[in-house]
């Protein structure tokens, strides 16, 4: 971003490192880009040479000299030729050592991601993940690009200079005046233009995250009606960028005619001084024209030291983002442990302890077993906890303190591949990949279409996925989007089913589900459970849900605050009661309410005249 | 009833690719939409004109140099050169100031119709369907309004203008190439005539190639998001190793296509300076015999060699230049099919109807709605609801309840049939009136990165904070509100992800509730929420809503029980309606899905211990 010498020497590790990295293209690529470079002096050299030895007799004796045209046709036509495989070079195997280290170190990052822990990807933002595995792995390498070139140029430019020697040296001395001027101009120009493009890069990631949040919360922004709102707010970021592109723009209006100017008046030098010369005699003509030429082969090709040069800050900015994710630690290790046997697992849970980020305690002291084969419903209120402690079994955070056990064994002690396949979870909200159905449940394990018909069948699902144009092939869409929340939600569901597992954990699985499917639903995990299911640990709060378990374990503000069945629980606990009899309790009243009115719930207020049920 | 005409607009829109418009009308048309770029573009030409000059000096001075007697011995005036070159440099001074000017002057320009066309383009998405129907992926329109633009301003500043000066350039050299002799001019030509015929084909090679490229980007974005945005699906069912073939699949694909493409451009780039080779070649040759013949001086044949460097920089660059156009006009033309689909959700401004002040009724009439490219999923609702009353709409899971309470609140416009709120069709509402009278919480309650304040205020701006207190107590969770962090100050993280999933849904409430509409409908708003609150938070509505409109789907049967009226949908259709007590006496759908749930809620009292 700023253009602190530490930028330039950082950069310069940067690049030294993909270099390093790909060591062998990156030469070759070099070495294509040096032959470019001679080449081009060549080429001055070439006309220079002719125009003494063979233009300037040819028109003194009036004759041609075959031979020497000949000569010269290869000379022009050989130099052009090797220019061109250098070129090739130089283009196109850069170019795949940039591809390259893209690649690589978008794999790298997209493995960090699927290493780390959930307790890190909570503090990270989404959009910034995506940019370092995106722009910022560009940004980091977007220099190697140049850079072969600009290698093949500080060549050029020693050979140039050697070149010119061999011509005259007062005109070398001209050289020497007007390309350290290019260089420094060059080198001027990108540090004053390179804070300006950064800046305008980070406006630009900006105007994309609010566009991004805006679209997102598309429902919110109508159903309230704030889009005036929103596109003030988005003007606002967009006007900032344009801001920031015209300063950029200006400082390039600025240099660039100036770079063009520069060499050809370089040249009108060399011509004020080349005749002088020649007229002393202490030049031939062809000297003039070579360097003259020279001069209009190499400016442009100049440049890119100042594109090198100009794409430091951002690659260091660049790599230094993409190189906090693949320093991260704090993995999630696993043990070696697997759990024994088959068939459903016991849980226990001792002494747990939570926070989040900010410090506050969610979830203390929690203690919690629930024997194998048995169903346990977790109920409570509305941020009381549950979700934190469901993600804490699968562990997709480690409690801060305490330990949670599956059939006596610690799960940190276990495998990533057991821990997953001795427990699923459905998450309260649903995720889906952008995939078929089949990809969606089976998640790419070996499942049979009859165990994914199966699953489907037990959440509730299959119908609808019968429905479907191509059955299990069919495409989601992009978070499965064209399915309804509680299509979405039994896919989910059937997502853990089909893997078996020994301890199901369902996070308020159904809370988009109609009755009916729900009961079916429930129906189903029943009938797995009196058949050696899974034992099942159950967010809920309806009482057919809790009907499933054998015990009932209330959470209040992180505590267990009471376990037992449903039935004692009931009896003795009035903020349990309060939760679950909430339905009874409003009908109760409704009731109550509408018999001092003398009516029942069935009788509807005055004069509607469509209040008999439409045939279907 | 207003006197709107059911529209016979197509079902649902999906917003166009724009893929077949062609360059010119993309190109008249983006002017158009951007009056900005047009600002002042006769002078921005004129000294784009004047700027390609400057590199023609070169090769002219160079000729008058040699022809004057530099070479062959004869004495040359040092004063004329001298002359000449004072000159040069005037000219090259003017041609650097014209080209700055230039430059500024299209910068400012091109920047400013962008800017513009960038927040049309952004509004005008806010004012489709597709958001809320969710038919078109919102990654990819967040890409017309950011990617797509720079492209279009990255071409305008650089590929465009390097395009007009190159055009300048190659016919300033060949109109002095043809006055110092026509012979070598043909000779010069016949040299890159290939690369000029094979122009055509090879950008449309590059173009494709790139649009390969483009789309192999999209695809690994979208991959790459899945360990990011599914972690926790990812860690749970630890499928990492497939997730990471996925991933690497999506980058090596990319890869391919990056090679794939950059491959023709070195291609292209080497033989548009072998083409540099062989002109020189030829001049020198041809030169040499027809100077011999007495037909050209020595001067011209050298300031040839010259005029043909001007000429491969811009054939070097020509393709990937005309790939960029391409690109470009592409991305334009995607910009300006966005804006070109009709709004049909759009806001009749000042010329509509206001809501009546009033409780308001609502009509149905004929209405059928489908998603683009799928079936219907409604089907002829005809309904009419007296202003004040108290309706749910229950019905199995995609019945069609969602639908219809985005079709009442114009969150979409029907396909068949009309929708009517106080008696105004809703098209015909202007949005200011509809949506401080009508508002919708939908099932997932998205909040947006900020504080809690800030997204309570979202439709109310002027909202002070004694009023969302009050607007939270008045829906009874001051509770759940005690026991945040910092109170109103509390950050909600990135889509409300910092909150529970019940806890958002109060935050959507109680918004809503500040909001203060006189039809509120709520779509399972409460679905993640304890029954406790749930039921507390409904008894808080009947009294804040008492006298008003209220349309709530959902799968709790409690609301239904105690609403006026109950709606049921299934499959599309409005199957029943009427007091939930004849409901359940007519035994039909609803008395069905009223057992299930009946037996749900009371399973407890005869569950076995
Ligand atoms: N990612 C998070 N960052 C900070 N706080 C969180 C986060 N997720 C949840 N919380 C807080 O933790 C508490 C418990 O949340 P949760 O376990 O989701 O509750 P429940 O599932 O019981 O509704 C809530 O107060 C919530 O605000
Ligand atoms: N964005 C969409 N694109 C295509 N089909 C959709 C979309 N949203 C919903 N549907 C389909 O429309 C039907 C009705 O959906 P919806 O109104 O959400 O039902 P409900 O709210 O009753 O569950 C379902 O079959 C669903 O699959
Ligand atoms: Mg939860
Ligand atoms: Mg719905």
């Amino acid at each position: 971003m700023s253009s602190r010498p530490g930028s330039t020497r950082r950069g310069f590790a940067v690049i030294g490192q993909g270099a390093r990295a790909q060591r062998r293209l990156f030469s070759v690529a070099v070495v294509g880009s040096l032959l470019y470079g001679a080449l081009t002096v060549a080429d001055a050299w070439v006309l220079g040479w002719a125009t003494d030895e063979v233009i300037t007799p040819a028109f003194e004796v009036d004759a041609v000299d075959v031979g020497d045209l000949a000569i010269v046709s290869l000379l022009f036509v050989g130099v052009a030729v090797g220019r061109a495989l250098g070129v090739i070079a130089r283009r196109l195997v850069g170019g795949i050592v940039y591809f390259r280290l893209m690649a690589e170190h978008r794999r790298a990052v997209t493995r960090q991601y699927l290493r780390l822990p959930m307790r890190w990807h909570q503090a990270h933002p989404t959009g910034q993940l995506l940019s370092n595995a995106n722009a910022d792995v560009e940004a980091a390498w977007a220099v190697m690009m140049p850079l072969p070139m600009a290698v093949g140029v500080l060549a050029m430019l020693v050979v140039a200079v050697v070149a010119m020697l061999t011509a005259d040296i007062v005109l070398t001395v001209v050289g020497l005046v007007i390309f350290p001027l290019l260089f420094a101009i060059n080198v001027g120009y990108q540090r004053i233009l390179s804070p300006r493009v950064t800046l305008a890069q980070q406006l630009r990631a900006e105007v994309s995250a609010v566009a991004h949040e805006s679209f997102d919360g598309a429902m919110v922004v109508k159903a309230l009606g704030r889009e005036v709102e929103e596109t003030h707010r988005f003007q606002e970021q967009a006007v900032q960028l344009r801001d920031a592109n015209v300063a950029a723009g200006r400082v390039r209006s600025v240099f660039d005619p100036v770079l063009e100017a520069l060499p050809t008046i370089g040249v009108l030098l060399v011509i004020v001084v080349g005749v002088q010369r020649v007229l002393s005699g202490a030049a031939q003509p062809g000297d003039v024209v070579q360097v003259a030429f020279l001069f209009t082969v190499i400016a442009f090709p100049v440049r890119a030291i100042g594109w090198v040069l100009g794409e430091l800050p951002r690659s260091v900015v660049g790599w230094d983002r993409v190189r906090a994710v693949l320093d991260a630690d704090g993995s999630t290790t696993y043990g070696s442990g697997v759990v024994a046997g088959s068939g459903p697992v016991a849980l226990e849970v001792r002494d747990l302890g939570y926070g989040y980020a900010d410090g506050r305690p969610v979830l203390r002291d929690v203690q919690l077993s629930v024997d194998a084969g048995r169903t346990v419903a977790l109920v409570g209120r509305t941020g009381s906890g549950k979700s934190t402690l469901t993600s804490l079994l699968v562990r997709l955070v480690d409690p801060d303190s305490g330990t949670v056990l599956l059939s006596g064994n610690d799960a940190r002690q276990l495998t990533h591949a057991s821990l997953a396949d001795t427990i699923a979870l459905v998450p309260q909200q649903t995720f889906l990949f952008d995939d078929t159905v089949r990809g969606n449940v089976a998640l790419g394990a070996e499942v049979s279409d009859e165990d994914i018909w199966a699953a489907l069948r037990t959440a509730q699902a299959d119908q609808f996925v019968a429905r479907l144009p191509l059955g299990l092939e069919s495409q989601l869409g992009e978070r499965g989007t064209t399915l309804s929340g509680g299509q979405r939600q039994r896919l989910a569901l059937a997502r853990a089913l089909v893997r078996r597992p020994r301890l199901l954990v369902l996070d308020d699985a159904t809370s988009a589900v109609d009755p009916e499917v729900e009961a079916a639903v429930l129906a189903g995990l029943r009938e797995q459970s009196t058949s050696g299911g899974p034992t099942t640990l159950v967010v809920a709060y309806r009482k057919a849900t809790i009907a499933l378990a054998d015990e009932v374990v209330f959470l209040d503000d992180g505590r267990i605050a009471d376990r037992g069945t449903h039935v004692e629980l009931a009896a003795r606990s009035g903020p349990y009661r309060d939760i679950v009899d909430a339905y009874d309790q409003t009908r109760e009243r409704a009731d109550r309410e509408a018999a001092a009115r003398g009516t029942g719930t069935g009788t509807v207020g005055a004069g509607d005249k469509t209040d008999a049920p439409v045939p279907a | 009833m207003s006197g709107v005409a059911p529209s016979a607009a197509p079902r649902g829109t999906a917003v166009a690719s724009g893929e077949d418009a062609g360059a010119w009308q993309t190109l008249r048309r983006g002017v158009q939409l951007s009056p900005s770029l047009r600002a002042g573009i006769g002078g921005t030409l004129a000294l784009a004109v004047v700027s390609t000059v400057g590199g023609a000096v070169v090769p002219v001075v160079i000729q008058q140099t040699i022809d004057r007697g530099l070479t062959g011995g004869g004495r040359i005036d040092q004063s004329v050169v001298v002359r000449l070159v004072l000159a040069s440099l005037l000219v090259v001074a003017v041609t650097t100031v014209a080209a700055y000017a230039m430059k500024v002057r299209l910068f400012v320009a091109s920047e400013n119709g962008l800017a513009d066309l960038r927040v049309q383009a952004f509004r005008h998405v806010h004012d489709l369907p597709v958001l809320t129907q969710s038919s078109e992926r919102r990654g990819a329109l967040v890409s017309r309004v950011t990617s797509d633009i720079d492209q279009v301003s990255l071409f305008l500043q650089f590929g465009g203008i390097f395009f007009a000066v190159s055009i300048g350039q190659v016919i300033v050299a060949t109109v002095i190439m043809a006055v110092y002799s026509w012979q070598l001019t043909a000779v010069v030509w016949v040299c890159f005539l290939p690369l000029v015929l094979a122009l055509r084909s090879v950008t449309g090679r590059m173009t494709s190639a790139y649009g390969r490229v483009r789309r192999s980007v999209g695809e690994m974005l979208s991959v790459i998001a899945e360990p990011v945005v599914g972690a926790s699906v990812v860690k749970a069912h630890a499928i990492e190793a497939r997730t990471q073939d996925r991933v690497d699949a999506a980058i090596d694909a990319n890869y391919r296509r990056q090679v794939e493409a950059q491959r023709l451009v070195a291609m292209t780039f080497a033989s548009a300076g072998l083409a540099g080779g062989l002109a020189s070649a030829g001049v020198v040759v041809v030169g040499v015999w027809l100077g011999v013949a007495g037909q050209l001086s020595i001067g011209t044949v050298i300031a040839f060699a010259f005029l043909v460097s001007l000429l491969v920089g811009p054939v070097q660059m020509a393709t990937q230049v005309l790939t960029e156009a391409q690109n470009a006009v592409a991305s334009w033309r995607r910009v300006i099919a966005l804006l070109d689909t009709p709004a049909d959700v759009a806001d009749p401004g000042a010329a509509g109807t206001r809501l009546p002040d009033r409780p308001l009724d609502i009509a149905f009439a004929g209405v059928g709605f489908a998603y683009p490219g799928g079936p219907d999923v409604l089907r002829d609702v005809d309904i009419t609801i007296a202003p004040g009353r108290r309706v749910a709409v229950v019905g199995e899971t995609g019945s069609g309840k969602t639908t219809f309470a985005k079709l009442l609140t114009r969150l979409m416009d029907p396909g068949r049939g009309q929708v009517c709120v106080g008696g105004v069709d809703l098209r015909a509402v202007p949005f200011d009136s509809l949506r401080r009278r009508v508002v919708m919480v939908p099932q997932e309650g998205f909040l947006f990165d900020s504080t809690l304040a800030d997204n309570l205020r979202y439709g109310q701006p002027a909202a002070d904070d004694a009023t969302l207190l009050a607007a939270i107590s008045g829906l009874g969770v001051s509770e759940w509100f005690a026991g945040l962090p910092d109170g109103l100050a509390t950050r909600v993280g990135q889509r409300g992800e910092s909150l529970s999933a019940g806890e958002r849904q109060l935050v959507a409430l109680v918004r809503a509730a500040l909001a203060d509409p006189d039809l509120l409908v709520l779509d399972e708003a409460t679905s993640a929420v304890d029954p406790q609150t749930e039921t507390m938070i409904a008894r808080a509505l009947d009294g804040l809503l008492r006298g008003r409109t209220s349309v709530t789907v959902a799968h709790r049967m409690g609301t239904a029980e105690a609403a006026d009226e109950v709606l049921v949908f299934a499959d599309g259709a409005l199957v029943e309606r009427g007091p939930h007590g004849r409901l359940v006496a007519a035994g039909g759908v609803y008395a069905r899905l009223h057992a299930s749930w009946v037996a749900q809620s009371r399973l407890g009292q005869e569950a076995p211990a």
